[in-house]
């Protein structure tokens, strides 16, 4: 037995004392321009069975303090402090003596289960791995096996003992991340770090993996570190909250305290700035302006300061620690009640200011045209009836036909001037097709596609040119979407050139562009990598608002922002609908956004528009089983509320396009099908249920009955 | 997966009767056997070279005498030479001879450059790393034929070392060595160790390139995280998950360094003495032979069809995702 074997084993394993304990961590890689402060001193306790939310924006050093705390950083990166597990410091060790808490007594899952799982290996064998290794001698290689079927039935694998023997690649993503999360319970650990463990998977599909987290705490009563920026998911899963900014931890404290009354001005400005799902009027979103700091190169003070609007001097010059926050109750005494790295905190405390307030979020107005009754306002879109069908072919030299995948299966909808249609579902349903069949005005292999009462099959090459202008696009990645070697006065320029206008016209728009998005009119010769990527999204918005369109197609358009940039990006798209008027055809998978930004919701399923109507009627008053599903897989930042819902829990995945069920697409999935008797159950597998309602909401549901899965919010929250 | 590859091999036979044919078609061609004969001196009576061009084929047309020797073939005779000698009667020999240089040869070149990348891979940027580097870029850029005949000094460096002339660098075994199989064998290995290094440096080089980059993806892969999460320590995550992953690559460039193998195969036969196959093919072309030819490009052919379809065994072995 070695010396950790005989620390770990031993009487004093069960004590009571926190099972993690972070002290004064900081980390900092080399780069080009210098030393990067990735983490600088971070100081926080785990304690048995807690579930510790840390939460913060990319680069803010949340995923790098928990690889550090694994031992799972490269060599290249320098960490000091104090990383105490059981009370044994973990710093320093070597690598083999690491190996030997890795997995069996500190298990950690991953963000992207898609590339996590070792492609050469079955699952099961990848699962017994872990056994294996930390029971050699002890554990055989059948009773590993035998283990790894029961630990896949335990996350809900479906066939566990048939599954077993399948590649990564046979798994979808949310099935692999079960069996990720198998892989860190094997050996009954006494701390589990998930690292972003759903931003990767589909909201029904992070609610069923939130789930499995939650019974793998039950089963193994171990401490949780959970890291993400969804301040929703923390909201009903932690405890306690972590707050992390520039590598400092900001804000700490039990989480129902932090959403109540959050002490720092960057906590308040960021539970502002999400759309939030049971808004039952728009609210103004929260911006936070500017950017994170560089981590290279800090200025004294405090790190937010630059982007703070209750910045005043005293924050300047000293960064602040982490202050008790007035009238909390520190119980134990080692730093668990709720602190606020702000030295005017008090204050807070004592105005309790709206985000809206200390922010100044700006009110967007309605378009002039919403005062005009939808039916009489110009069909700028019209999609009727719209077929895609993709062959699946065999053979390389013979091609020959052995399937054909359904990706849209004869949609309808029409978007009228002035509106804004949210297009939602899961990966896979055909939203992303939808767009791009739109995009292409080429033939179609069913349905017609008419931009403003121009039916696209019906224009020749001169009349499709011209129709593109009048329909602009916005990319998801604001990265890959512009090209690095154009100077962005030329990406705004291009469209204006291709369709022909005088270069006088065109020096003249730019300029404007820049202006409407926000962006400074001097940055017109820089090029794309010298702006973030929230600024590059607003240059991807001003090229596809050059040529002045009626329309734009937004594919996905904040998904790659974080939410504190994400608030900005919305007001702008809110505020450019309002002065020009503009129609959106929005496409996302984030239903608050939607929520928030459109007037008018189609949500999809395999290829089917199943529920479509005004957003509050849709989102207030859902009837279609998969929409109640969708809504109430959404996690809502409020804990009170978010641990109160009823949620609906979808079995498994997405049945594959190619072979869809029969009659109603979704009664594989259906808990409302379920729970129906067998006579009444036909109509459902023999009959497509046909897109049918009343005033403007349909659905496509033989048994609806609406059921309200998001509460409202109250009109005095906070 | 039997199936497609069984219906591979199908195809292979197409491709190597097309090879074979341009092969033979490009010889016939241009070639003139009749014109050696011709300036003999003194020149030999118009019969007998007349009985030369009809014994050799040479009055009728190109596919008449390709469809003649490729009939011969499948009977097992690959046709006559121009000195009349028959040419399956030499192959095995000469077949032996290559195959004994190429297969060890691919077989140190793939070993010791894939262990090679891997190092150069862990140790990225390190002094180790540069080192592979440039080994690797200066046997790349330089010509089989001259890294060949530079080899032959650090062997004659050795043999003084040694006091004798263990490392032979002409030929393939001692002229009329008599003595029991394993002298044979001990033999034999003198005059291999050179030549066998001239080939299997080439392989190196070429293989711990790819090895490299095709490690550095998976170092930084989140598999091996989770391999290290689990429990493994650093060096098993990188043999048992980054290694046996890097290593799918590798199976389709073992078709394409195949081909590099048997240029060079051609020259380090010729200057190490070897009467190989390659050595046979300039043999060919000299003495203006097309059966010849045709016979050293048949087998060419086949040698680089089954590196291909080896490659393909090899891939669906190591990566699950091709397997259907």
């Amino acid at each position: 037995m070695t010396a950790a074997e005989t620390l770990f084993e031993g009487p004093d394993a069960e004590r009571a004392g926190p099972v993690l304990e972070v002290d004064d961590l900081r980390v900092s890689f080399p780069s080009e321009d210098g030393r990067v402060q990735a983490v600088r001193g971070l100081s926080y306790r785990v304690a048995p069975g807690e579930v510790l939310g840390i939460v913060g924006e990319s680069g803010s050093g949340k995923s790098v303090s928990s690889l550090a705390v694994m031992g799972l950083l490269p060599d290249s990166a320098r960490v000091t402090g104090s990383i105490r597990f059981r009370g044994r410091e973990l710093l320093g060790l070597s690598d083999g003596e690491l190996s030997k808490i890795r997995g069996r007594r500190v298990s950690m899952v991953f963000q992207d289960p898609l590339s996590a799982l070792t492609p050469v290996y079955t699952v099961g064998d990848q699962i017994a791995e872990a056994l294996l290794t930390h029971g050699r001698g002890r554990v055989s290689r059948q009773q590993a096996d035998r283990r790894a079927v029961e630990l896949l039935d335990l996350v809900g694998i479906p066939n566990a003992a048939a599954r077993a023997k399948a590649f990564p690649h046979e798994f979808s993503g949310g099935m692999r991340q079960r069996a990720v999360i198998a892989i860190a319970i094997a050996n009954d650990p006494d701390l589990i770090i998930a690292d972003e463990p759903t931003t990767a998977l589909d909201v029904t599909v992070q609610a069923q993996v939130l789930e499995v987290l939650k019974t793998a705490q039950e089963v193994t009563g171990a401490g949780i570190v959970i890291i993400t920026h969804d301040l929703g998911v923390v909201a009903g899963f932690a405890d306690r909250l972590l707050v992390m900014y520039a590598g400092r931890a900001v804000e700490t404290g039990d989480v129902h305290e932090v959403y109540r009354r959050p002490r720092m001005p960057y906590t308040l400005g960021l539970l502002g700035s999400i759309p939030r799902l049971d808004a039952a009027q728009k609210q103004p979103l929260v911006p936070i302006e500017g950017q994170p700091p560089s981590l290279t190169d800090l200025p004294p003070g405090c790190p937010f300061a630059p982007r703070c609007p209750m910045v005043v001097d005293a924050c300047l010059t000293e960064e602040p620690p982490l202050f008790q926050v007035d009238g909390s109750v520190d119980a134990t005494g080692d730093g668990t009640g709720h602190r606020a790295a702000c030295i005017r905190s008090a204050e807070i405390a004592e105005r309790e200011p709206d985000a809206a307030e200390v922010f100044g979020a700006e009110v967007i107005g309605e378009p002039e045209i919403a005062a005009v009754p939808r039916a009489e306002r110009e069909v700028v879109l019209d999609v009727a009836d719209l077929v895609k069908t993709f062959t699946v072919t065999k053979g390389s030299v013979f091609k020959r036909k052995v399937g054909a995948v359904h990706a849209v299966d004869g949609i309808s909808f029409d978007i009228r001037a002035g509106e804004t249609l949210g297009l939602v579902g899961e990966s896979g349903c055909g939203k992303t097709t939808t767009l791009m069949e739109i995009l292409g005005l080429e033939e179609l292999m069913g349905g017609s596609i008419s931009v403003l009462g121009k039916r696209a099959a019906e224009l020749d090459k001169a009349g499709r040119k011209a129709i593109r202008r009048d329909m602009q696009v916005v990319f998801q990645d604001p990265q890959a979407s512009l090209d690095p070697r154009m100077p962005i006065g030329d990406v705004l320029a291009e469209p204006m050139q291709v369709h022909g206008y005088p270069a006088a016209d065109i020096a003249k728009r730019v300029p404007e562009l820049l202006d409407l998005v926000g962006l400074r009119r001097e940055h017109v010769g820089r090029y794309p990598a010298e702006f973030s990527g929230g600024q590059r999204q607003r240059i991807g918005i001003a090229r596809a608002l050059a040529l002045n369109p009626r329309l734009i197609v937004l594919d996905e358009p904040v998904s790659a922002l974080d939410v504190s940039i994400q608030a900005g990006v919305i007001n702008l798209l809110d505020r450019l609908k309002a002065e020009l008027g503009l129609s959106y055809l929005f496409v996302a998978h984030d239903l608050s956004v939607v929520r928030h930004i459109a007037d008018r919701v189609a949500v999809m399923y395999l290829g089917k528009i199943v529920e479509i109507g005004d957003v509050d009627a849709v989102f207030g008053a859902p009837r279609h089983p998969y929409t109640q599903a969708l809504l109430s897989a959404i996690p809502i930042p409020d804990p009170v509320k978010e641990r109160q819902r009823e949620r609906i829990i979808l079995e498994g995945d997405l049945p594959s396009p190619a072979n869809p069920p029969t009659g109603c697409r979704f009664h594989t999935r259906c808990f409302l099908y379920a729970s129906l008797p067998e006579e009444r159950r036909r109509i459902c597998v023999e009959t497509e249920p046909a897109l049918e309602g009343s005033g403007d909401h349909s659905d496509a549901c033989h048994f609806a009955r609406s059921r309200a899965v998001v509460e409202p919010m109250a009109d005095d929250h906070r | 997966m039997i199936g497609f590859l069984l219906r591979r091999l199908a195809n292979y036979v197409v491709l190597c009767l097309a090879a074979t044919f341009l092969a033979f078609a490009l010889a016939s061609a241009t070639f003139d056997p009749i014109a050696i004969l011709q300036q003999r001196n003194p020149p030999p009576p118009a019969a007998v070279l007349d009985a030369k061009r009809a014994d050799l084929h040479l009055d009728q047309p190109v596919p008449q005498r390709f469809l003649t020797w490729v009939g011969g073939v499948a009977h097992g005779d690959f046709g006559r030479t121009v000195t009349d000698r028959s040419v399956v009667e030499e192959l095995p020999r000469r077949v032996g001879v290559s195959l004994r240089l190429f297969l060890i040869g691919v077989v140190l070149g793939v070993g010791f450059g894939v262990l090679l990348g891997v190092i150069s891979a862990i140790r990225q940027y390190r002094l180790s790393d540069y080192l592979a580097t440039l080994f690797s870029f200066v046997i790349l850029s330089t010509p089989v034929f001259v890294l060949g005949t530079l080899l032959k000094q650090p062997a004659q460096g050795f043999n003084d070392l040694i006091g004798t002339n263990y490392l032979q660098t002409l030929g393939e075994q001692t002229p009329g060595f008599q003595g029991s199989w394993f002298a044979s064998l001990g033999d034999r290995l003198r005059y291999l160790i050179v030549p066998t290094a001239t080939i299997a440096l080439g392989q190196i080089a070429y293989y711990s390139r790819y090895q490299r980059s095709a490690m550095l993806d998976v170092l930084g892969s989140d598999f091996l995280r989770t391999a290290q999460a689990k429990g493994l320590t650093r060096r098993r995550a990188l043999f048992k998950h980054g290694l046996r992953t890097a290593l799918i690559p590798m199976a389709t460039l073992f078709a394409f360094g195949f081909g590099l193998l048997i240029t060079g195969g051609t020259f380090t036969e010729r200057i190490f003495g070897w009467y190989g196959m390659g050595d046979w093919l300039i043999t060919g072309v000299v003495s203006q032979d097309a059966n010849i030819v045709a016979t050293v490009t048949l087998f060419i052919a086949v040698l680089v069809l089954v590196s291909g379809w080896l490659s393909d065994v090899l891939y669906a072995v190591l990566d699950p995702r091709v397997r259907v």
